[in-house]
């Protein structure tokens, strides 16, 4: 009998994954052992500390990234064949490190609350009870947003880094779980809120039986959870069709649902709506990296090589991901609403570019890949929604924040420079030129031509013009409207948010003036390891 | 050289944001001084201009942008771009002339059409398909802050139809431009490049769709029948100097596009739909003149009889494309004459705009009927209107008349149907003559009562477009001079 063999763990290459769960793990025990006087400021400090932490030991990382044997892919496969650290997997590393940092700095505003966090005083309170009066006047504050924030960014990293089905999943339950909890815990209309996290609770539960289903059926296929040992079987056709194409789709339920694409939307709108505005731009800007991220690395590793198969179902679900973003998009009276369905529409123009899947030797050499082109958008999108949504939550009234789109009217007179970065955002989601949303719609656009998939960039060109009239029809209200009654005024939050508005517009300008360095860079690492 | 006139007016424009404290006539006269200078230095580049050799360009600038898709930061100016860079110039000079009494946000005003002057300067300079587009999208979004916060009755609607048609015809642009992008061998969005490989010769299912997605989207912005629906309302709602510039400069981008992209780059799908190019063309002659004669507001009139105009565009570079060997000349013909109907189009529409905006002003309203024998007390006003009037309507001795007699010689050679179209001339002219008579003669009634005649900055800024318009109806060799070795290059280009 053989002596048991120790796994070979690259503690480097993993040191951006671990720093996460060990300052989550730590944030616990503060909660514990800190006294409840010290717990803001420590786990604060803490929280932020893990993300320039991680994001300083993905950079490193994504700076030793070296090509492997055969030269045509940069990276390794680590931790006995869970995980793949590769271009895309780094780079959605380093593209969640910063978005988890400025959501730090969102989740720990205070100003704007006057002295308290925007999550719930005391979840286990019942609305209107005296307990949550108590609380209130406490001044009590739920810091253990931070440990819940951290695993969940943790769940993210590993989730398109996973490479075989089990990890994925893993990584899926680690992601959603804190994020279920999250959006319960609003401060004001905690009703809403806490319908918001049972109906995605519940939904997320769904789809995760959904998503292990179809693991269960592939592995029934294929003999394996590896993605490389997956692709092998798939290209050697061997076993059940049957099982290989219902384990397909059904994970891919799980993950459209992630991603909140249609017809697996209905969740988005009501929990953009109820969650606390900084979770929901939390979600909204990393939950889709990390969930692209991972379908890609699915599909394009695992399934690539019956991609005939499975291109059909993605071109109806992202035409009609777009079509039912943009057009129900028009009728919101609310600004979280409208931006969950923007987001939807998002979701449909990241599909599109997901379909400008080719196989390597038909891609020029530098040329626009659906991955290079998939993870460009989402490095736009991400900052420039979790900009929108900060600015979202500075808009306040004396009930909290004015989300009703009417009350935002005249927003332009009241404060100038907070509705001008609005509009700003906006015209970028809508893709103007000089934004980054034109150069990511761009991207996506030529990367799903080359593939082929010009009808369904037909449709997005035509949703591309519909969305543009709600952006737009938010742009007359904030500056062509007179404000009705006293109107919204805008709370001066603390440098915490001033700064992830300032980073996010600032990114979305500079990637919308210069993205060359950026395409260029995803044109190098775009590829992933097999 | 380039560059500065393209971002001189931004520089200012941002200067203008930045000093909020700034006082209403100050920003006024920086505008105009700003504008000045920035035709100063295109007249400068006029005078040192030399005609560069066939795909070539002069005062050439490149460098690099976003070198991964191999888009550069390409300008370059020839004989087609150089007329409009000109116009261009006179016309925002005009317009913040006649702005000079604007008593609404002059500061806000006046950065906003700087901005919009480098964006219509930077869209007919550029020699790179994406910074086109860029240019291209911006002028949409300048133009939509224009009407919907300086027009009039319905504005905000009027602007918002406005955004999203021509939003979405330049969405279809985009796309065609990335089919010439990944058509092309190694891939490029450089236009002079794209001009010498016309990547999509010998494919006629790719070059045909690649070719409807472009010209759906110039003949939007254009626009011609059918898509036209949006320029009435956001003429009649717009601000003069708003029209102005949207039927001067901001239309010529579409037409522009014909002759700088679209024929050029796909010479062989160009060739194949030719025809329905002319049908469009003859169309939006006889239907806009149609239309026009209808109206009974008139600055929708004014509108109006813009769509006739850019059919005659339509039709001359659509005969262009019906390549006979003995037609060469011809052809030639046309497209010079399609050229200088976008410079001349866009004096005089642009002056007829502005004596629009006169009427706003005084009497708010465009209703022809509500005034009469208006001449009396508004003299120079009706004598400028009556000269814009006929130069619109093509009479010898003014620009109308050089365009419309060159793009009707030389459509008519190369297809002898397209003499149809010659019925629109006579239209034009019923139509305007009818609108003489109801608003400037017989006797004096209803709001022409106590008509303030023309103020000197009104006099100065229509006065300088009509002299302009006069200039070229008696001297047009300076002009065709640079115009014809361009247009005879984009012949030879199509024939290829």
């Amino acid at each position: 009998m053989t002596g048991f063999q120790a796994p070979n763990v690259e503690w480097l290459t993993l040191s951006p994954l671990l720093v996460v769960f060990l300052a989550a793990v730590v944030g616990v025990l503060v909660e514990a052992f800190v006294p409840r006087a010290q717990r803001y400021a420590v786990q604060v400090g803490l929280s932020l500390a893990a993300m320039v932490g991680t994001l300083v030991a993905s950079l490193v990382v994504f700076a030793r990234l070296s090509p492997t044997a055969d030269e045509a892919e940069l990276g390794r496969v680590v931790a006995a064949g869970a995980v793949a650290a590769d271009g895309p997997a780094v780079f959605t590393w380093v593209l969640l490190s910063v978005l988890g940092l400025l959501s730090v700095m969102l989740f720990a505003e205070r100003k704007v609350e006057s002295g308290v966090l925007t999550f719930a005083g005391q979840a286990a309170a019942l609305p209107g009870t005296e307990a949550e009066r108590e609380a209130s006047t406490r001044g009590l504050s739920h810091t253990e947003v931070f440990p819940l924030m951290l695993f969940a960014i943790g769940g993210m990293m590993l989730f398109p880094a996973s490479n075989d089905l089990l990890t994925m999943f893993v990584a899926l339950e680690v992601l959603s779980l804190p994020l279920y909890l999250l959006c319960g815990l609003a401060r004001r209309r905690r009703l809403l809120s806490q319908e918001a996290a049972m109906k995605y609770f519940l939904l997320g539960a769904f789809s995760s039986g959904f998503f292990v289903y179809g693991l269960a059926l592939v592995y029934g296929y294929a003999g394996s959870m590896g993605f490389a040992q997956i692709a092998a079987a798939v290209s050697a056709d061997t076993g059940s069709r049957a099982l290989l194409l219902g384990g397909i789709g059904l994970m891919s339920v799980g993950l459209l649902f992630k991603v909140g694409a249609a017809p697996f939307h209905a969740w988005t709108p009501d929990v953009y709506q109820g969650a606390p505005t900084a979770v929901t731009a939390f979600m909204a800007a990393a939950t889709k990296v990390a969930a692209f991220g991972a379908m890609l690395r699915l599909f394009y590793v695992a399934f690539g090589g019956n991609r005939d198969d499975w291109l059909p179902m993605v071109w109806a679900v992202a035409i009609l991901t777009m079509v039912v973003g943009s057009v129900l998009a028009i009728s919101q009276t609310d600004v979280k609403r409208m931006l969950a369905y923007s987001s939807i529409a998002h979701a449909g123009f990241l599909l599109t570019g997901f379909l400008g899947i080719r196989s390597l030797d038909e891609v020029a050499p530098g040329g626009l890949t659906g991955v290079s082109a998939v993870l460009f958008y989402l490095t736009t999108y991400g900052f420039t929604t979790m900009a929108a949504f900060a600015v979202v939550s500075i808009v306040r009234d004396a009930g909290g924040e004015t989300t009703h789109l009417a009350r935002w009217q005249g927003l332009g007179k009241e404060s100038p420079l907070v509705a001008g970065v609005f509009a700003f955002l906006l015209l970028a989601m809508a893709g103007i030129p000089l934004t980054s949303g034109f150069t990511g719609k761009w991207a996506v656009f030529a990367a799903a031509t080359a593939a082929g998939a010009w009808p369904v960039v037909v449709v997005a060109v035509l949703m591309s013009a519909v969305a543009a009239y709600f952006y737009v029809r938010v742009i007359v209200l904030m500056f062509f409207a007179e404000p009705v009654g006293d109107g919204p005024s805008v709370a001066v939050p603390s440098a915490l948010t001033t700064v992830v508005i300032a980073v996010g517009t600032l990114v979305t300008l500079v990637l919308g003036i210069v993205p060359g360095a950026l395409i260029e860079l995803l044109g190098n690492v775009g590829v992933f390891i097999r | 050289m380039l560059s500065l006139i393209v971002f001189l007016p931004l520089a200012a424009a941002l200067v203008l944001l930045a000093l909020p404290r700034l006082g209403d006539s100050i920003a006024r006269w920086t505008w105009v001084a700003v504008a000045a200078l920035d035709l100063a230095l295109v007249v400068g580049v006029w005078l040192a201009y030399e005609s560069p050799a066939v795909g070539q360009l002069a005062f050439e600038e490149q460098a690099p942008w976003i070198p991964g898709v191999n888009s550069s930061y390409h300008l370059g100016v020839d004989g087609l771009s150089l007329p409009l860079i000109a116009m261009t110039a006179v016309i925002f000079l005009a317009c913040a002339v006649y702005a000079l009494r604007e008593p609404d946000r002059p500061r806000l005003q006046a950065a906003l059409f700087l901005f919009l002057q480098s964006v219509s300067m930077g869209l007919f300079v550029s020699a790179d398909l994406i910074l086109f587009f860029l240019f291209f999208d911006l002028s949409i979004v300048a133009m939509y802050f224009v009407i919907a916060g300086w027009g009039h009755n319905d504005a905000g609607r009027s602007a918002m139809k406005f955004f999203l048609y021509t939003f979405l015809g330049s969405l279809a642009l985009l796309v065609g431009f990335i089919g010439l992008y990944i058509a092309a061998d190694p891939h490029t969005f450089d236009m002079v490049e794209l001009t010498n490989q016309a990547p999509l010769n010998g494919s006629f299912m790719a070059g045909g769709l690649v070719l409807a997605a472009i010209l759906m989207g110039l003949a939007v912005k254009t626009p011609t029948v059918p898509f036209h629906t949006w320029l009435p309302p956001a003429h009649t709602d717009a601000p003069a100097i708003g029209s102005a510039v949207l039927a001067g400069v901001l239309l010529k981008m579409g037409t522009y596009g014909f002759v700088r992209i679209a024929m050029p780059m796909l010479p062989e799908a160009w060739r194949a739909w030719a025809w329905v190019i002319i049908v469009v063309g003859i169309i939006s002659v006889v239907y806009g003149a149609l239309v026009a004669l209808a109206q009974t507001n008139l600055k929708r009139m004014i509108a109006y009889t813009s769509v006739n105009h850019m059919g005659y565009i339509a039709l001359a570079v659509g005969a262009a494309g019906l390549v006979a060997d003995d037609t060469a000349q011809a052809r030639s013909i046309a497209v010079t004459g399609a050229v200088t109907q976008m410079v001349s189009h866009g004096l005089i529409t642009g002056a007829l705009f502005l004596l629009a905006g006169v009427l706003q002003d005084r009497a708010s309203t465009y209703d022809m009927d509500a005034y009469g024998g208006l001449a009396g007390p508004a003299p120079r006003f009706a004598a400028f209107f009556a000269v814009g009037a006929f130069a619109s309507l093509g009479l010898p001795g003014l620009s109308g008349f050089i365009a419309e007699f060159q793009i009707f010689t030389g459509s008519i050679a190369a297809a002898p149907v397209t003499a149809v179209a010659l019925v629109g001339i006579l239209l034009t002219a019923a139509l305007f003559l009818r609108a003489l008579q109801r608003i400037f003669t017989g006797p004096t009634r209803g709001r022409s009562t106590g008509f303030a005649d023309l103020r000197p900055t009104e006099t100065w800024s229509v006065g300088a477009l009509l002299f302009l318009s006069l200039l070229i109806g008696i001297l047009p060799r300076p002009l065709l001079d640079i115009i014809e070795p361009a247009a005879e290059a984009v012949v030879e280009l199509v024939g290829r």
